[in-house]
């Protein structure tokens, strides 16, 4: 088909062009993350941890324990019943931190 | 030099010839390709984008956090434990910290309440994070209703709704007074969540935490170090569910691989003892036959990467939105800082394109090195 | 000069399909002029000419090349040699599908990394003498008999080889055709070139250019007119 508009490029010729232009883009995504690592908005959100004392992201707000999970220990999850099984899904995403003062 | 270039165009040119012939297949193929990677690179930026946001984030959390344990469970820490902690030698500022869950039965979700003291508000005004207003359909001025621990009803204003922040911190947040708190959970005054506290020697952290652990015996301290070893470990691409996504794709690619090497095609034998004959060496066909399957591959590799990144890092990611959400009913809407090392892309590389162009040259080395008579005849 | 010295060529040796195509065959092709091996199908014609072109190695014996031995060359340097050396012509073409006229007579020179656009034309102009300019950009697919031949033979041509072997050439085509495809052959053969051509039809067999027939049944050869005495029907 794009032989058919530039009857005098070799096939080769365009696919070599092809990649290049990939290549160009796949470095700019290189470009862009190197570009973000300085970025400054994270100053607010510094700021809110140190005013709180954050400890845990709000990501995995399915249960109290996935919740905050450095909170946590390998009991947590069993608060209500020593044999109760993971049943929420985000809690097979984590391990319970290694604590190294636990009682 | 330059005829080392001219004939590897002219190998390419072969090459692309050879892959254009088949259109339709090798065009399905380089689709399914590219969804492999695609789906095996946004695993990989996710988890990755993830453990750097969290990185970044959390290098500001509590540098110990002390917890009281009663029976094995979290129990509220006493006022004099705060005075106890002030007097290990080496410790900075020690905070009490309140905090914790309120279940809204309406929007079945958990909110974490946190009492933000620096912020002077009054007992019936609230700072609340953007998911919980959007659950909520809250906006700046609008009133929440809610059950304080002894049944009665406690009415917060919505002060301020806090997008300045990351909601990756504060989408289910809600910030109140002190007193609010209280009132709230029915906390006695002389009883804090757990405390938080600075150390005036950052390297002295593991000392002051044993020493925290002898002077309160029932307690559990934390340290920052630790807090973001959990979250570097949660985005592990070597464990857990991550891993268990990342698996089948391997094989997928493996699978990919294995049908290439399994053999040529007669018609292919065929070509080999052809383009043999006309004083092709088995080197030029090798060439020929890895610049096929590096066109392919490469070419599956890139848009699959290009597409993957796009979606983690332009896209929120949505795709696996619903993996990461799980069962919650607040999800932070975040944006991840794009974050991608050179470890991570040659890991991936190898994965996806190696074992295919390794594959190829399997079958065509063999082919390759038989009497062009013998190939012909098949 | 090409010299084959108690050749033989055994197929599947050992399993119960084994053939011997070839036994035990000696014969001396001097520089230059035209050799026809005449012989019925499945007397070896083919073989013997796979064998002089190195496109297979002897089961046993010697083939040499100008004094040089062939027959157990490395296989690099034999590729080396069939490019400059030989130029094939199948009886049934084996034209790459899927390539255009062009793309084929080219292909033989792909590995040498000769400029493309002296390549084209080099080839454009083989195709022109060969009345196919006007054909250079379709797909072989869509030749026919005759066409198809003649750029069979314009890509045996691409590398200029000294020694241009045709197997059965008028197998596939009527008798118009053919009296073409002899005299582009013949053509050749003025040029200075060697052209071994394997055959059984009498077109070929009677042709003026011939200078030598050579006769082949089950595998030996009958009789091999001496060298430089022309084969009178």
């Amino acid at each position: 088909m794009l032989t058919g508009l530039f009857p005098h490029l070799r096939k080769a010729t365009v696919a070599l062009g092809l990649l290049a232009v990939l290549l160009l883009l796949f470095t700019l995504t290189l470009a862009d993350s190197a570009w973000h690592t300085g970025q400054t908005h994270h100053a607010a959100n510094r700021a809110l941890v140190r005013e709180l004392g954050l400890t845990d992201l709000s990501l995995f707000t399915e249960a109290r324990y996935t919740r905050h999970p450095s909170q946590t220990d390998r009991h947590t999850a069993f608060q209500d019943h020593p044999a109760a099984l993971e049943h929420f899904p985000t809690g097979s995403l984590m391990l319970p931190p290694q604590l190294k003062f636990a009682p | 030099m330059r005829t080392y270039f001219a004939r590897q165009h002219y190998l390419i040119d072969y090459a692309l010839a050879a892959l254009l012939r088949r259109k339709t297949r090798n065009l399905g193929l380089l689709l399914v390709y590219i969804l492999l990677v695609f789906l095996f690179a946004s695993v990989l930026l996710l988890s990755q984008g993830l453990r750097r946001e969290a990185a970044i984030l959390l290098q500001d959390a509590p540098e110990i956090t002390v917890q009281r344990l009663v029976a094995g469970r979290h129990d509220l820490l006493p006022i004099q434990d705060l005075e106890i902690l002030r007097r290990i030698r080496g410790v900075g500022e020690v905070r009490g910290r309140l905090w914790g869950y309120y279940y809204d039965p309406v929007a079945k979700a958990n909110y974490t309440v946190m009492a933000a003291p620096e912020r002077n508000l009054a007992n019936d005004r609230m700072l609340i994070g953007a998911a919980l207003a959007g659950v909520r359909q809250l906006g700046v001025g609008d009133v929440l209703s809610l059950r304080a621990a002894d049944g009665t009803p406690a009415l917060f204003k919505v002060a301020e709704i806090l997008t300045s922040t990351s909601e990756l911190l504060s989408a289910d947040l809600m910030l109140v007074s002190e007193a609010a708190f209280r009132t709230l959970f029915q906390l006695p005054p002389d009883r804090y969540t757990d405390a938080t506290l600075t150390v005036r020697n950052p390297r002295e952290a593991n000392l002051i935490a044993q020493k925290i652990s002898l002077a309160l015996p029932s307690s559990r301290p934390l340290l920052r170090s630790e807090i973001l070893r959990t979250y570097h470990a949660v985005f592990d691409w070597r464990e857990g569910l991550t891993f268990l996504c990342l698996a089948p794709l391997l094989l997928a690619f493996l699978v990919l691989a294995w049908d290439k090497a399994a053999g040529l095609s007669p018609e292919e034998k065929r070509e080999i003892g052809i383009l043999k004959a006309m004083g092709w060496e088995t080197g030029d066909i090798l060439r020929m036959k890895l610049w096929e399957s590096a066109l392919l591959s490469l070419t599956a590799f890139l848009v699959g990467y290009l597409l993957a990144w796009w979606q983690v890092f332009h896209n929120g990611g949505r795709l696996f939105a619903p993996v990461l959400r799980g069962w919650s009913v607040l999800y932070p809407d975040f944006r991840l800082t794009a974050a991608v090392g050179l470890d991570q892309i040659l890991v991936l590389l190898a994965v996806t394109t190696l074992p295919y162009m390794i594959a190829t040259l399997i079958p065509g080395w063999r082919a390759s090195i038989t009497d062009p008579d013998a190939a012909m005849r098949g | 000069m090409i010299e084959l010295h108690a050749v033989s060529k055994i197929f599947n040796q050992g399993l119960p399909n084994e053939c011997r195509a070839l036994r035990e065959v000696s014969v001396r092709l001097a520089g230059g002029g035209t050799t026809v091996f005449k012989g019925p199908s499945g007397s070896g014609k083919t073989t013997l000419l796979a064998l002089v072109g190195c496109l297979a190695r002897p089961t046993s014996g010697r083939i040499t090349l100008n004094g040089q031995l062939l027959s157990n060359l490395p296989e690099r340097f034999l590729t080396e040699i069939r490019r400059h050396t030989f130029g094939f012509v199948f009886q049934q073409f084996n034209l790459i599908r899927g390539l255009t006229v062009l793309e084929n007579v080219m292909l033989p020179a792909y590995p040498l990394g000769r400029p493309h656009p002296e390549l084209k034309k080099a080839a454009g102009a083989l195709l022109e003498r060969f009345d196919l300019g006007g054909k250079v950009l379709n797909k072989v697919e869509w030749l026919s008999g005759g066409e198809a031949q003649r750029v069979a033979l314009a890509r045996a041509l691409i590398n200029d080889p000294a020694v241009i072997i045709a197997d059965e050439p008028t197998a596939n085509l009527d008798s118009a055709l053919s009296c073409e495809v002899l005299a582009l052959l013949a053509e050749l053969a003025t040029q200075g070139r060697t052209v071994l051509i394997s055959s059984h039809d009498p077109l070929v067999l009677e042709a003026a250019f011939i200078n030598r027939v050579i006769e082949l049944r089950d595998g030996r050869i009958l009789d091999a007119s001496p060298e430089g005495e022309s084969y009178a029907a």
